[in-house]
């Protein structure tokens, strides 16, 4: 035996890190609707195997764990809810007298489990079944429950498999009129839990809806328009999720009016998304298909001169309020209002109409991690800024932006500051901004969504000396036209009130949905709150028309699915891409395409779904 | 120093001590179940857990240190209540058939558990069961096993073994024997530290209680009993009896009691070992380049167990005479035998050691010279010869003293202190000095070699002849020892080894007190007794001079080699 060796994976090493791959993979590819109680007993089984069998609580205790949850999912009479406190003081005694994380956080597991799910738990001691609530969330197509809008994924990605892109278009249209903007900029929550990463890696749906988009005839029909009803709806602000409502509702055969304050349609697709990211004209195309439909369109509305909201709400049938979420937020530190110093809706608002302001050669600071400081980073990259740091009381890791925006920055040559906190803004005697003085931080204790808190390292201040400052920290609403309205305002989060049928209560016909309830969120949640909104109208309205699409859905072909790579929309090389407006992304070519959309495992006919909803052919 | 406060009392350390050691100098006394100290420190079983002020977990005081201003709270509603569940898990895991098991009144956990009030529990129990070779003088019940480790632990850093293992993964995580062993194809010498250190019932000896009631019960056989030094001062920790009060005499009594026939002391037959030993090394010592060297003591068999496994190079450097149990086994079944005029085909040889690895020795098929099956029948441990009196119910309190038979109940100072650590050497040099010079020396002139280090050396002048002598105990220190000998580091010419530490005082046959080494102690009796024997040296034995007048002529002769001389290279182990 030598006294020291150098090690290296055996095989049997090497195999079961496989399986740890394969099981993450499998976690995150875990469909919704799972029970609760008997997903905890499974990760359980994980915890105890990890145990290392040296102090108690882990290795006996969470066998008493397992043994309560195996009592409580086993179809008898023996449970009892006397097991909810044994399982709490158990997992109690493991998380506070555990050696290591092994046994404590296995502990912790079960204790959130209790908290959150604390009705499955007495649903199985009480009746041996899941809480009915979990039942419905049962969605055996993952793509599709985790897409807002609930858009049928696997149907138009096996009719690009087959070259019918038209259809594709018509089938995306029958539950989200954006599909070209959803092409572009979805964040795509659809692949999150995509089965196919149960082999390898889920499926570009995206790149398939674009790859749809760029190969469709320029003009695709919508559906015929039902049987007028002569029913009125307010739409009040003309992005996403107010475009999304009149489209369904002209549809259904109401008359849908869009008041719009700004000069054009689109919201924050034209105000807060740079083209390179979303060309104008490909926007515009999906809109024209929307107002196609028979949509009414006031622009540059000003509430102030003409009909007040009260007004509008008392003369329609049904208001929708669409008005997003265009308001920044204050940096509250000194030195905020010295010239050079941007909010990034600000910024992005003007270049929406044109208006590009001038960084030639300047020195730009970005405070914010989010989507937006990536956005406005890259612009004023492009419009000509020699140098754009990023600058992030957090680290890399924390930003809420998309692991490719912040990617597509970084290559385009931005700097990432990260760990550094805004202190002040210092001015020259002119109050042009001179520097931006930061504090160094450290990543301290988690809060409670697990986020580690920025605290303030033990360093002095620094100085990043800048002419520009972009702040991207977030928007808030502008609700005070509708202060005499009567909608319900959260006033501390600043947003509007509404129920899950995004209905104002207490305000009968008024709805509203989008960034002005949930807060600045993605594009696929306004216009899934567009869809909503617009079912629920009609339903108000005394009807029930019904949104179909007269489009066939091809069989899955019968193939085996072996391993295979994804295929990844292409991006115009960084330096050739940094320095104009126009569009970054390409797509994919048809040997690509195809190989991508052979690879959905069509779970709408494989598994579950073919036994029960694998399709909603209608809403 | 570190200030701290356990339970609202202030309390200053010394650095660097556990919080569970700082409660004991407080008089606060924590529970605990896998704690060992400096052996086992691994924070394994949890029920030591504490809390301290401002904390949320809670911490194990076994192995955390104090720290200034620290203020630790032992019986927070927290620290109680994992105490009970971890004590409540274990229990579901744990085989609690206290009404048959070895060490109900002496268990840990049963302690605890009752202590705690524990007297339902919510969980369902069950418990491993694995086969174990019971046959082997070392007995594992694996139901019982609490995974504290001690074991582990015990016989990696005490005796350098590493026997035990962890086995399994998770919730199946055990102990087991190395490699998935069976015992007997390992290297155990069968000390049995593992036994003495395990706070349950998990390990335990070969239970041979049935074969001698048969054998007490049959009018036709004759039983003979042998006692060993180390037990007459240990016996009567298992009955309840003060040290003060356990007397030999009584000790003799109580066997009486039990029935044998015949009561003899093993003090007789270590003296017998000194002369043919001491002989030995003076032929040796006077015909150096015959030999290889240094000359080792053989009369523990764990020591030698562990020569032929660990060292087998140096078996030759073994002494031949056997241990003073087989020597008094042969001689029973030959001598004594013939002086009472009994069958020795009748007579059931029994000796009480307080050892484990004396079930192993009195098996070897090598060691039978008597010619009338095994020389010693069986092996009980001190454990054992206590359970016997418990189990007759004999009130030891009020037991007369009696003496041991004649002519073996004779044994002087010499052979007593056999049972400690440094005695066997002792011994051997008292009379060695006597065979070379024909003068006995000042009686306490080799006391250098006494004392509880693992590790002892001295250097004795004999006629202008350097004797350079070492004593180690623990096989730990044995192997420090064997490694520097190997190196050529250190050169002896008599070297003395006990497996256990402190010799076999310290045993693993001997009554088991959880927390507490009484090697040293025990030791300290056999010197005592040492002290206040008018006989202290073994040549001076009047029933040894009577042996070798009337049967065995003298020292290492012919028939002196027959039955008291064995060939160790030969032993099946």
């Amino acid at each position: 035996m030598s006294r020291l060796e150098f090690r290296s994976k055996d095989t049997i090493q090497k195999v079961v890190d496989g399986l740890y791959d394969d099981l993450e993979r499998r976690i995150t590819a875990n469909p919704p609707g799972q029970c609760p109680v008997d997903m905890t007993e499974s990760f359980l089984k994980l915890c105890h195997a990890q145990s290392c069998g040296k102090c108690v609580p882990c290795r006996l205790g969470i066998a008493q764990m397992l043994n309560i949850h195996d009592d409580i999912l086993d179809l008898n009479t023996k449970s009892s809810m006397s097991q909810l406190d044994l399982l709490d003081k158990v997992a109690r005694t493991i998380r506070d007298s555990a050696d290591c994380a092994i046994g404590k956080e296995a502990a912790n597991m079960v204790l959130k489990s209790l908290k959150g799910c604390k009705d499955d738990y007495v649903e199985h001691i009480k009746y041996n079944r899941c809480t009915p609530s979990l039942s419905k969330a049962k969605q055996p197509v993952p793509c599709v429950a985790d897409c807002p809008a609930g858009v049928d994924i696997p149907g138009y990605t096996s009719l690009v498999l087959e070259g019918r892109y038209d259809d594709a278009v018509k089938l995306i249209r029958k539950d989200n009129p954006f599909p070209t903007v959803c092409a572009h900029i979805c964040e795509h929550p659809c692949e999150h839990r995509c089965r196919r990463q149960l082999i390898d890696a889920p499926i570009n749906i995206r790149g398939m809806k674009k790859y749809a988009v760029d190969n469709c005839s320029e003009v695709v029909e919508i559906p015929a328009r039902m049987d007028d009803t002569g029913k009125t709806v307010a739409i009040i602000g003309g992005g996403p999720s107010g475009l999304t409502a009149a489209y369904f509702l002209a549809l259904m055969g109401h008359k849908p009016t869009i008041f719009e304050k700004r000069s054009q349609l689109g919201g924050m697709l034209r105000y807060g998304i740079p083209n390179y990211r979303l060309p104008r004209e490909r926007l515009q195309w999906d809109i024209d298909a929307i107002l196609s439909a028979g949509v009414e369109v006031k622009t540059e509305y000003d509430a102030a001169n003409e009909e007040s909201m009260e007004e509008i709400m008392a003369k329609y049938d049904a208001t929708y309020i669409s008005i997003g979420a265009h308001t920044h937020k204050a940096i509250n530190i000194d030195g905020e209002y010295l010239h050079g110093v941007v909010p990034a809706v600000e910024m992005l608002r003007g270049i929406g109409d044109d208006a590009m302001p001038d960084f030639e050669g300047k020195t730009v600071a970005v405070i914010g991690g989010g989507n937006v400081a990536m956005d406005v980073a890259r612009t004023a990259k492009r419009l000509g800024a020699a140098e754009v740091n990023i600058v992030y009381r957090r680290r890399r890791a924390d930003m809420t932006a998309l692991d490719e925006e912040i990617d597509g920055a970084i290559a385009e040559g931005c700097t990432l500051v990260e760990l550094k906190a805004p202190v002040r803004i210092e001015g020259d005697n002119d109050n042009n901004v001179t520097a931006l003085v930061v504090q160094q931080q450290i990543a301290g204790e988690a809060d409670s969504s697990g986020r580690p808190r920025p605290v303030k390292a033990n360093a002095p201040e620094e100085r990043i000396p800048c002419q520009i400052i972009i702040s991207a920290i977030g928007q808030g609403i502008d609700y005070n036209d509708f202060k005499d309205t009567g909608v319900l305002v959260n006033e501390r989060r600043g947003l509007f009130v509404t129920n899950p049928a995004n209905e104002a209560e207490g305000n009968p016909g008024v709805y509203a949905g989008g960034d002005c309830v949930t807060g600045p969120s993605t594009v696929i949640n306004a216009i899934a709150a567009g869809k909503v909104a617009a079912a629920n109208i009609d339903e108000y309205l005394g009807y029930n028309h019904e949104i179909t699409v007269d489009v066939d859905i091809p069989l899955p072909r019968i193939e085996d699915k072996k391993p295979c790579g994804r295929s990844e929309l292409r991006l115009r090389y960084a330096k050739d891409r940094g320095n104009d407006f126009r569009g970054i992304e390409g797509g994919m070519s048809l040997e690509e395409a195809l190989q991508e959309a052979s690879r959905c495992l069509r779970c709408d006919y494989n598994g579950f779904g073919l036994f029960r909803g694998g399709r909603n052919d209608r809403w | 120093m570190v200030n701290l406060r356990i339970n609202n009392v202030d309390v200053s350390v010394p650095e660097n001590t556990t919080i569970l050691e700082a409660a004991r100098l407080a008089g606060i006394e924590i529970p605990h179940l896998c704690y060992l100290k400096d052996i086992n420190e691994i924070g394994a079983c949890r029920v030591c857990v504490v809390e301290i002020e401002g904390m949320d977990e809670l911490v194990s005081s076994c192995n955390t240190l104090c720290r200034d201003g620290m203020h630790v709270l032992t019986n927070s509603p927290k620290a109680r209540a994992c105490r009970r569940y971890n004590i409540e898990f274990i229990l579901a895991n744990h085989k609690s058939h206290c009404t048959t098991c070895t060490r109900s009144g002496n268990c840990v956990l049963q302690k605890i558990s009752n202590d705690l009030g524990i007297v339902d529990t919510p969980f369902e129990n069950t418990y491993e069961e694995s086969a174990w070779n019971m046959e082997s003088p070392l007995i594992r019940d694996a139901s019982k096993c609490v995974k504290c480790m001690r074991c582990i632990q015990t016989c990696d850093k005490i005796q350098s073994m590493g026997i035990w293992d962890i086995t399994g993964t998770g919730y199946r995580t055990t102990v087991g024997v190395k490699d998935n062993q069976d015992i007997k194809d390992t290297h155990c010498v069968y000390c049995g530290q593992c036994i003495t250190h395990c706070p349950v019932g998990a390990l335990r000896e070969r239970n041979d209680l049935s074969k001698l009631y048969r054998a007490l019960a049959d009018p036709e056989i004759t039983t003979v009993v042998q006692v060993a030094p180390a037990v007459r001062v240990a016996w009567g920790e298992g009955v309840g009896l003060h040290s003060s009060m356990s007397t030999t005499g009584k000790m003799v009594s109580a066997l009486k009691q039990i029935g044998f026939d015949y009561v003899y002391d093993t003090v007789y037959s270590a003296d017998l070992t000194i002369m043919e030993e001491g002989s030995e090394f003076v032929e040796r010592f006077t015909h150096k380049d015959e030999y290889s060297w240094p000359m080792f003591t053989s009369c523990c068999p764990g020591w030698v167990r562990f020569t032929k496994h660990e060292y087998p190079d140096y078996v030759k450097n073994l002494s031949t005479a056997k241990s003073p149990q087989q020597m008094f086994g042969a001689v029973i079944k030959s001598y004594v035998a013939k002086k009472n005029d009994i069958d020795p085909d009748k007579i059931f040889s029994v000796s009480v050691m307080p050892c484990v690895a004396k079930k192993y020795e009195c098996g070897v098929e090598q060691v039978n010279d008597a010619g009338h099956g095994r020389d010693v029948d069986m092996v009980l441990t001190t454990r054992e010869l206590d359970r016997l009196i418990r189990a007759d119910r004999i009130q030891v309190e009020h037991l007369n003293e009696s003496r041991f038979d004649e002519v073996f109940g004779e044994g002087t100072g010499a052979g007593v202190i056999f049972g400690a650590t440094g005695g066997v050497m002792e011994a051997a040099l008292r009379s060695a000095y006597f065979l070379i010079t024909g003068s006995n020396p000042p009686v306490e002139a080799f006391k250098q070699v006494r004392g509880m280090n693992g590790w002892k050396e001295a250097v004795f002048e004999i006629e202008g002849m350097d004797v350079r002598v070492a004593v180690a105990s623990g096989l730990a220190n044995t192997r420090r020892l064997m490694e520097a000998i190997d190196k050529g580091e250190v050169e002896y010419d008599f070297v003395e080894i006990m497996a256990c530490p402190g010799g076999c005082a310290g045993g693993g046959g001997q009554p088991i007190h959880e927390g507490e080494e009484l090697a040293e102690s025990r030791g300290k009796s056999l010197y005592g007794i040492d002290k206040n024997s008018k006989l202290r040296f073994s040549h001076e034995n009047p029933s040894v001079i009577l042996t070798y007048e009337e049967y065995l002529e003298k020292p290492n002769s012919h028939l002196a080699h027959e039955l008291l001389h064995t060939d160790l290279e030969s032993w099946e182990l």
